[in-house]
């Protein structure tokens, strides 16, 4: 579904992505992780045709992405990190404004936001405008707007920062239940937890190189299923092991306080980079 | 194309939502120019063989269709930059002319509303204005060239900063200068000759000429058609150049 190849972008001297190749299927849910500033959003531009690429193709359903813009863009959806709305307007009026930008006719466009609204909960409070809606309600109201001209593909830009708790687990559902649905979803984050709960495959970049490929499970395990934290001082260490029982030994040899607990998917970039996923 | 229906429907339901706002504000200028110089300093002054506040109103009309057509420029600016709403048009299959006619048909609609409330105000002062198919062509070109224009700077531009530097030096300087309020006839050869190829003279030219019933000066129209459409086909071209 999608497919990209050797794409690179500069910003004067800086690489903000370094000849990144990555083909997702059909139905994917694929997660993009990394620290702020690893390239996620420069990725996204780019897929979307926001941004321009200094090098390098991608294909979006077969459509090259420069030379087959339109027919690219109708194939996708896209859940931007900063919401666009238009505060001033109705839920609804966003809506239709989307739709018509899709050559969808008016009672197609009135249809579809009802059958979405609902789906991400929202009926009640189409005739509203935006600026009276709470962050996750804008937050979902944007995914319906994506939604509206059923894409096959969704991209979300780091669609829960912002929410608390509760709220994000919320969309975690919603997402869940588009992506049961058929919809391929191409999601950048940096919550760890959020990466290994929802994604089939996770890609993690660092410094805009895409350094670990492969699904949260089998990072996980090629990073040790185990890890112990020794705290010394004011550092802390984490050390990796294939089982509780030598991770048990080890920790028993350490002076100081020591914790054991299962390897999540930040052990697995701590240990390809040496540092934490810092937001 | 038919994507621009889903930009100039935006601009639509924000002029609905702003409209008694926006009237009241379109009022202000013209009628403070009418007061002060319509009543206060020319109720005895003829110019260019009219009285003055009859050579005022078209001039209000010129003044008042671009500047409200310029405007555009900075609502696609906070669309651009602070309210990332201009990322949706991009972000769809739409190309980049139908933005662009979206946008100026947007601006276009605002100008003909400020040339609507100075006609309004023309019949409290007594001065009649023809609003003739001639009269409507020259504020359609007028509007159409300076919401081009608009486009042009909104994706030029890199701040709001920038954005407000543009219309004191470049917009405020045309108002004044290009025959609204004054007859270019008492400039000085050499500003005569200058002013007079700004886009907004050979407007105000027209504009005046169709108001007051004279023979319409095609060949201004034809100027200013001429800057619209050099100033649209650059506008269209610098959608594409603001991609990152």
């Amino acid at each position: 579904m999608i497919r990209i190849n050797n794409l690179t972008k500069r910003f004067g001297k800086t690489v903000a992505l370094d000849n990144l190749s990555l083909h997702i299927q059909e139905g994917e849910f694929f997660g993009y992780l990394g620290p702020n500033g690893a390239g996620k959003t420069t990725t996204v531009k780019i897929l979307t045709t926001l941004a321009r690429p200094t090098s390098g193709t991608a294909e979006i359903g077969g459509h090259d992405i420069q030379r087959s813009a339109l027919a690219a863009k109708k194939l996708i959806g896209v859940v931007p990190q900063a919401i666009n709305l238009d505060m001033e307007l109705t839920a609804y009026d966003n809506l239709l404004i989307h739709g018509l930008l899709y050559r969808m006719k008016r009672a197609v466009i009135r249809e579809e936001a009802k059958r979405w609204a609902a789906f991400v909960g929202l009926s009640d409070v189409m005739d509203r405008p935006v600026n009276t809606f709470s962050g996750g309600m804008k937050r979902r109201l944007s995914i319906a707007r994506a939604l509206l001209h059923r894409p096959r593909v969704l991209f979300m830009d780091e669609p829960t920062v912002g929410l608390d708790a509760s709220g994000r687990r919320d969309l975690w559902g919603l997402l869940k239940r588009i992506n049961r649905e058929g919809t391929t979803i191409f999601l950048t984050t940096h919550y760890i937890e959020e990466a290994e709960t929802l994604c089939d495959r996770v890609g993690i970049l660092d410094r805009g190189r895409l350094i670990a490929l492969d699904t949260p499970q089998a990072l996980i395990a090629s990073a040790g299923k185990i890890v112990v934290d020794v705290f010394d001082n004011e550092s802390l260490t984490s050390h990796f092991f294939p089982d509780r029982a030598s991770a048990g030994a080890f920790a028993a040899t350490v002076q100081g306080s020591a914790t054991i607990r299962n390897a999540n998917l930040e052990d697995v970039f701590v240990k390809l980079t040496g540092r934490r996923v810092e937001p | 194309m038919r994507g621009f229906t889903g930009v100039f429907t935006r601009e639509l339901l924000i002029i609905k939502k702003r409209l008694l706002k926006m009237l009241i504000s379109f009022s202000v200028t013209p009628l403070l120019y009418l007061i002060a110089f319509g009543w206060g300093l020319g109720q005895k002054m003829t110019v260019e063989g009219v009285p003055y506040i009859t050579f005022l109103i078209p001039g209000l009309i010129a003044m008042g269709s671009m500047t409200r057509s310029f405007a555009i420029s900075s609502e696609i600016n906070i669309a651009r930059f602070y309210w990332r709403i201009f990322e949706e048009f991009q972000a769809a299959p739409v190309s980049d002319l139908a933005i662009a006619v979206g946008e100026v048909l947007g601006g276009i609609l605002r100008g003909f509303l400020a040339t609507a409330i100075i006609c309004v105000f023309a019949v409290f002062f007594h001065v009649r204005i023809h609003v003739t198919g001639a009269f409507l062509l020259a504020v359609l070109a007028n509007a159409f060239t300076f919401s081009s224009l608009a486009l042009i700077t909104s994706m030029v531009v890199r701040s709001h900063a920038d954005q407000s530097m543009l219309n004191n030096f470049v917009i405020t300087p045309m108002a004044f200068l290009c025959g609204t309020v004054f007859s270019l006839k008492a400039l000085p050869g050499w500003a005569h000759a200058l002013i007079r190829w700004l886009p907004l003279s050979p407007a105000t030219r027209a504009i005046r000429a169709a108001a007051l019933g004279h023979p319409m000066p095609w060949d201004a129209l034809a100027t200013v058609l001429c800057f619209g459409v050099v100033f649209f086909i650059l506008g269209t071209f610098t959608i594409r150049g603001a991609k990152a």
